[in-house]
């Protein structure tokens, strides 16, 4: 779907883009990365929108330095801020977006019902977009992005501004999109943990450097950390140190989050799998101790920095992306195929 | 692989009932007109835009009101030359739109920024750019819609006029030439007021900014034209009338349609520019509406995304 060889892009002053090079298959993937990674950049040089300083990108087999109108044709974009005029209804609007996207006028009008329809918007869609929620207003963003039938879609943070029940079902809906829809869908975050339920792939960027690209299981089976904390008792005054001995006893071994709030009083540990949670359930229980809480810790940018890093130390910066395999993303499609991060100075 | 989904999903829905409430995704295998059609669709919705269709109907009032107020004195001349049966019409063609100025300048302050400024400030531009059309093809929808909506709105009155006159059973080859030279003065007047409408608007993302600039360019140039030219005319300086005229809009089209368009001048004394300053004039107008076109692609590369 995407190719990227050693894309580029810098400004006089930042480098946005530092020679990523990525290959994104068909399904939902997350593209991660803090506040000016260079997420947006890269949207906009795959849009056919904004010229590479240096390196090339493919999206759908066509060369985004060159065939920028075909590409936007078939693809669709979210962008992360407002673009909603509010005198309008959703439904005039999209129907003006499907028009602008190339649909003839009877078309335009049945995709933007159904498209509205497949979004989650009723009734509320002839009225004027400025009366509507912030969910709503999504929901129209992401119409106006579909309703052209897209091979691919471009989502900028569409969780922005949403309440955690907002958020879900924006998650749900961009899930849909795929299996359903049968659309691909780039969807951007700075939420590593949002993307993880939701992508079938994820990509790291930061700084505009590629620090991981792999499917979502890779993600949890390899690096999901449990945080538990226990109460202390009679028998075990530092209820948090013997559950460590314990646990080392029976060879896991836990750190105490240093740095991380809370620390002291948490163990993190790793989970291999769903024998670990049985296993601290038990260690905790023959201690007679409280388990007070038991939850996976929110993955951070900076952890998967910290253990990509190590990973990547041997590599160059040498790009492994295969030229041959570019742009046909479609035979790649298997979980846990993909690539190992490539592409940046170690 | 799309279309199969939905269809395997009502097959092992529950019941036959479901298949009516539930028709799945469909795909779009129809035509994709591609980016010329886009720049018209764009066209067609700016050019109703500046008329307030498609609008909600508070939005319908001004410009509306305002063609009406552009062609009541059209009809109301006409009614007076078809009733005292005059052998000509209280006014030339081409000094129509130059009476009416400030009607034209005040559509113009109230559409312009409708037509730039919504996109710029609501961010819908960024939208207009992610589908297949380029910056040139939004700029040139845009100035061809409100160059267009500028054309009805003077046009309007002067077949108005042109009809009257035929009625009034006026002569019919004086007439038609005079409107022809009529609405070649109005296409100008419109491309060069569409032009400076627009850039002026699309500096700005605030609609009232927008209005306020358009009308203070039109107003104030002409003003300061106008008073200069007295002044120049009152000291006998006659020759300086015609090339001040170069530094309003209006006077400019004046001085076109003097020099090649057989109007007679609104200039104090009627000191119109004739031969070299009217190829000056003519000039200096094509220059604007180059200047403006290539300032408005400036400020849409940047704007994009």
């Amino acid at each position: 779907m995407i190719a990227t060889e050693s894309l580029s892009k810098r400004f006089p002053k930042v480098t946005a883009l530092d020679r990523l090079s990525v290959d994104v298959g068909p399904g939902v993937t997350g593209l991660v990365g803090a506040n000016g990674a260079g997420k947006s950049t890269l949207i906009k040089i795959l849009l056919g929108l904004s010229p590479a300083t240096e390196g090339r990108a493919e999206v759908l087999g066509l060369d985004v330095a060159t065939k920028g109108g075909a590409i936007r044709e078939r693809v669709g974009y979210m962008p992360e801020h407002d673009c909603l005029p509010p005198d309008v209804s959703a439904t005039e609007f999209v129907v003006h977006m499907a028009r602008m996207s190339g649909l003839p006028p009877a078309a335009a009008r049945e995709r933007t019902a159904d498209t509205l329809r497949h979004v989650g918007l009723y009734e509320e869609r002839y009225r004027p977009i400025g009366g509507y929620s912030t969910g709503m207003k999504q929901r129209v963003k992401l119409a106006q992005a579909l309703v052209h039938d897209p091979k691919l879609v471009f989502l900028d943070e569409p969780t922005n501004g949403l309440d955690p029940v907002g958020r879900d079902e924006m998650l749900g809906l961009i899930r849909r999109i795929h299996t359903d829809f049968g659309i691909s869908v780039l969807v951007t975050s700075h939420l590593l943990g949002e993307l993880e339920r939701t992508c079938d792939h994820v990509v790291v960027i930061d700084g505009g450097k590629l620090l991981r690209s792999s499917s979502t299981t890779d993600f949890t089976q390899i690096t999901t950390t449990l945080a538990i904390e226990v109460t202390d008792t009679d028998e075990h005054p530092d209820g948090t140190r013997a559950v460590r001995e314990a646990l080392r006893a029976r060879g896991v071994d836990t750190h105490d989050g240093s740095g991380l709030p809370g620390a002291g009083h948490v163990l993190l540990l790793t989970a291999e799998g769903e024998e670990t949670y049985d296993l601290v359930r038990d260690v905790v229980t023959d201690l007679g101790l409280g388990l007070v809480r038991m939850e996976q810790r929110r993955h951070r940018i900076a952890e998967v920095f910290r253990g990509d890093s190590d990973e990547n130390s041997g590599t160059s910066g040498e790009s492994g992306t295969d030229g041959g395999t570019r742009g046909n993303g479609a035979d790649r499609d298997g979980d846990g195929e993909r690539k190992e991060a490539v592409g940046h100075g170690g | 692989m799309a279309v199969e989904q939905p269809r395997t999903r009502d097959t092992t829905g529950p019941g036959d009932e479901t298949r009516i409430h539930n028709i799945g995704y469909r795909t779009y295998d129809g035509p994709r007109l591609g980016r010329a059609y886009a720049r018209r669709s764009l066209y067609s919705q700016s050019l109703r835009g500046a008329y307030g269709l498609g609008r909600s109907a508070k939005s319908k009032v001004l410009p509306l009101l305002l063609l009406v107020v552009m062609c009541a004195p059209a009809a109301i001349m006409v009614a007076v030359a078809v009733a005292t049966k005059a052998k000509d019409l209280p006014t030339d063609y081409t000094q129509y739109a130059i009476f009416l100025q400030a009607v034209i300048g005040l559509y113009v302050a109230s559409q312009a920024p409708q037509a730039v400024s919504r996109d710029l400030r609501f961010r819908t531009v960024p939208l207009y750019f992610s589908r297949p059309i380029e910056t040139a093809d939004y700029v040139r929808a845009k100035y061809a819609a409100l160059t267009s909506a500028l054309f009805i709105l003077t046009a309007t009155p002067l077949l108005v006029l042109y009809v009257g006159a035929l009625l009034a059973k006026l002569d019919f080859a004086d007439q038609t030439k005079g409107f022809a030279q009529g609405l070649v003065s109005v296409a100008l007047l419109s491309l060069l007021f569409a032009g400076i409408g627009l850039v002026v608007s699309a500096v700005t993302p605030r609609r009232g900014f927008g209005i306020a600039a358009v009308i203070a360019v039109l107003t104030i140039s002409y003003g300061a034209v106008s008073t200069l030219q007295a002044i120049a005319y009152d000291q006998s300086s006659t020759g300086a009338i015609p090339w001040l005229g170069l530094f309003s809009p209006i006077t400019l089209i004046d001085g076109v349609q003097t020099a090649f368009l057989g109007a007679s001048s609104s200039y104090p004394g009627g000191y119109g520019p004739s031969g070299a300053e009217g190829v000056v004039h003519l000039a200096v107008v094509l220059g604007i509406i180059a200047g403006c076109y290539g300032l408005l692609m400036r400020r849409y590369r940047k704007a994009g995304l």
